[in-house]
């Protein structure tokens, strides 16, 4: 079976051009407005939507997304709210791949069986599950992709090529590289060095990789796209939501308008990228 | 994986040969943590195997002991206290007088050799009530090694003696002022640096939690505690004590004092949890096996205090080193499978506890082991007299005095 994700990379790839993904936390700042700002990233040029999963200690994020968590769960967001979320996106968008994104305990929490039902029923594509690497497969990575979903991993500046295999065995969909040392949304990436790992990870496996930390700007966006099959951008998006909210985190009639602006120029970024391969 | 029935590797009729492979103790422990860190927990796992191996890193270890922290600490007899309570003979294990006043040198001196075997070079940490944070900046000045220590911005408020403490011993002191700012906070700092800095940086963990194999790693360095106490209490009394006592933050002293004795089934173990306000205060303690459920934080599956989402709760102690919402796997196997016994003692307890052993036997306790030793005046009158109880006195009070001074003043002014 062919998943929404597949078929997106598929697509590109018959265009010529890098995927343009992007991040955004579910709930942030609250339901309406996330399922404004989903509708908005799909309409004006995101391919697939990363939709984070709040979680109390983001471990791995920096002080973006950290604040966008803070002002989702504030909101009483929860596990079951951002799974509700994806289902009223599908009401309009059947076609544009969504994953979700965070970390293991509000899964385990709700329950590995659970979880895995409802996000097939209301149109998840795949799981980035950050502090669940390969050796812990059994958790969540299998009944995953048991059940049809792609199960994307990380693969880091620290995976060397010994560990690659390790990484990439039961990964799905596409491979996410983290294209820094270190938490989202600090560092900027450096398109050479990206370029390097891109190819290193393709010697073995034909999934396509996609690159996300560090890329902010359309420049960003068509240097790493350049090398890459796709760029992930999150806080840039994230911070661009955050500044466009009233002294109290409300949104204002700025928030979708932004959204929409930053995706447009990202999405520019891209297609100015060429085909990679 | 593992599941609920699964047993520590080896055999069975015993409780101190886990972890497994894997990291697991039953259910509890494993390795969940963001891929740019798995090859460096491998790594730390083979470094320290090595390190096990190798006599030369024992007897350097044995030699700091020794000579640098002052062990063996003393195991002593509080003779006025037995008498105050009227019941069992009460003994401390004296780690409190250890070189920077409480158990967490143990652990500090073994990680910093470890460090040093693995070429590192800049060694950052955690810590709640700062105790940690001082043995840690302690060590890298012995070793001449860069220190930087996450500490939440609450707990450095109330424990400003242990900053100052650290920034003298060269230290970087970093407040994080996430969350509630205590201990949980310092530590996903601690994480989020590492993550960024894992080529030169070692990451110092001060208790038996984290991803495998720091707790392993940290019991067997604070084992030392249970092993001399077993000697020492044979010595004096030709035989083991009837119960052994500890706080449990994380639980590093507790998991130390304990795990030489786990196979000793006659001798009762209990782990006196932070009790806070009370456990049924929501959100108002940190007793995380008296209050919480199992769940993935920190790099380890352990019992943790949550909500119905799954999102970890801020938790609540008047003791800064208690002040966690998790505690090391070990600690959960332990009570999964009824070895060790877990109670609370709340905040007001603990500062009777405090007076009391300042009173009779001339020890400010810290408020940590004060909860343990609150534990003690509820069971030591009920046991015989010719019964033994050996409590584990992990850390000198100093650090503590202005907390416990602002709160018998807040308790007065309730009374009026």
């Amino acid at each position: 079976m062919t998943t929404r994700i597949e078929a997106r990379f598929a697509a590109l790839k018959a265009q010529g051009r890098p995927a343009l993904m992007t991040y955004v936390m579910g709930g942030d700042p609250d339901m309406e407005t996330s399922l404004g700002i989903m509708k908005a990233l799909a309409g004006s040029g995101a391919d697939l939507i990363e939709l984070g999963m709040p979680f109390s200690d983001p471990m791995a994020d920096g002080p973006a997304i950290q604040a966008a968590g803070r002002r989702s769960l504030l909101g009483g967001q929860t596990l079951a709210k951002t799974l509700h979320l994806v289902e009223r996106f599908r009401e309009t968008d059947g076609d544009t791949p969504i994953i979700l994104m965070g970390y293991y305990n509000p899964i385990y929490i709700y329950g590995v069986d659970a979880f895995l039902a409802e996000a097939l029923r209301v149109g998840v594509d795949g799981l980035i599950v950050v502090d669940l690497p390969p050796e812990t497969d059994d958790e969540l990575c299998i009944p995953a992709l048991e059940a049809g979903l792609n199960f994307v991993r990380l693969a880091t500046p620290t995976t060397d090529d010994k560990r690659l295999p390790t990484v990439l065995g039961n990964t799905s969909g596409f491979v996410y590289y983290v294209a820094i040392k270190g938490i989202t949304g600090t560092a900027s990436a450096d398109p050479a060095k990206v370029g390097e790992a891109v190819a290193r990870i393709k010697n073995q496996t034909d999934l396509p990789v996609a690159v996300g930390f560090g890329i902010k700007t359309p420049d960003d966006a068509a240097n790493i796209g350049a090398v890459a099959d796709g760029v992930v951008v999150g806080s840039a998006l994230v911070n661009t939501i955050a500044a466009s909210l009233d002294a109290d985190g409300k949104a204002t009639d700025m928030t979708l308008q932004a959204v929409t602006d930053l995706t447009t120029d990202l999405a520019a970024g891209v297609r100015r990228a060429g085909n990679p391969s | 994986m593992s599941t609920q029935t699964s047993s520590p590797a080896g055999q069975p009729n015993s409780y101190r040969t886990g972890p497994d492979e894997a990291g697991h103790f039953g259910l509890f422990g494993g390795r969940f943590v963001a891929e740019t860190l798995m090859p460096l927990i491998l790594d730390l796992e083979q470094a320290y195997s090595e390190a096990k191996e190798d006599p030369a890193f024992q007897a350097e270890l044995d030699n700091l002991n020794t000579s640098y922290a002052g062990r063996p600490s003393p195991l002593y007899f509080a003779e006025r206290l037995t008498d105050e309570l009227g019941g069992a003979k009460i003994y401390f294990k004296r780690d409190e007088l250890n070189h920077t006043g409480s158990h967490k040198i143990n652990n500090c001196l073994g990680q910093i050799l470890l460090a040093r075997r693995m070429g590192k070079t800049r060694i950052i940490a955690e810590t709640g009530a700062g105790q940690h944070g001082v043995a840690t900046a302690t060590v890298c000045a012995r070793f001449g090694l860069k220190a930087v220590i996450y500490m939440g911005a609450t707990d450095v408020e109330r424990q400003a003696p242990n900053v100052f403490r650290m920034k003298l011993l060269g230290a970087e002191v970093i407040p994080v002022t996430a969350g509630a700012g205590t201990l949980k906070d310092a530590m996903n700092e601690a994480l989020r640096d590492w993550v960024a800095t894992v080529d030169e940086t070692y990451y110092l963990i001060g208790t038996a939690a984290g991803p495998h194999p720091y707790p392993m790693l940290v019991r067997d360095f604070q084992s030392i505690i249970g092993k001399e106490t077993r000697e020492q209490m044979l010595a004096a009394e030709g035989r083991l004590p009837d119960a052994a006592v500890a706080c449990v933050g994380g639980g590093s002293n507790a998991i130390g004092l304990f795990h030489p004795f786990l196979d000793d089934t006659d001798v009762r173990l209990i782990g006196v949890e932070a009790g806070g306000h009370g456990v049924d205060v929501e959100n108002g303690h940190a007793a995380s096996l008296s209050g919480g459920r199992p769940g993935v934080l920190h790099g380890n599956r352990t019992f943790l205090l949550q909500d119905d989402d799954g999102q970890i709760l801020e938790g609540h102690s008047i003791s800064a080193g208690l002040d966690y919402p998790g505690i090391g796997p070990e600690h959960s196997w332990l009570k999964d499978i009824g070895r060790v016994d877990y109670v609370p003692v709340t905040d007001s307890e603990a500062l009777e506890a405090f007076k009391l052993l300042s009173r009779t036997e001339g020890i400010l306790p810290a408020l940590e082991p004060a909860h343990a030793l609150a534990h003690v005046a509820k069971i030591a009158p009920g046991m015989a007299k010719d019964q033994i109880l050996v409590m584990n006195l992990c850390g000198r009070g100093d650090k503590d005095v202005h907390t416990v001074a602002e709160a018998l003043k807040a308790q007065e002014a309730r009374a009026q």
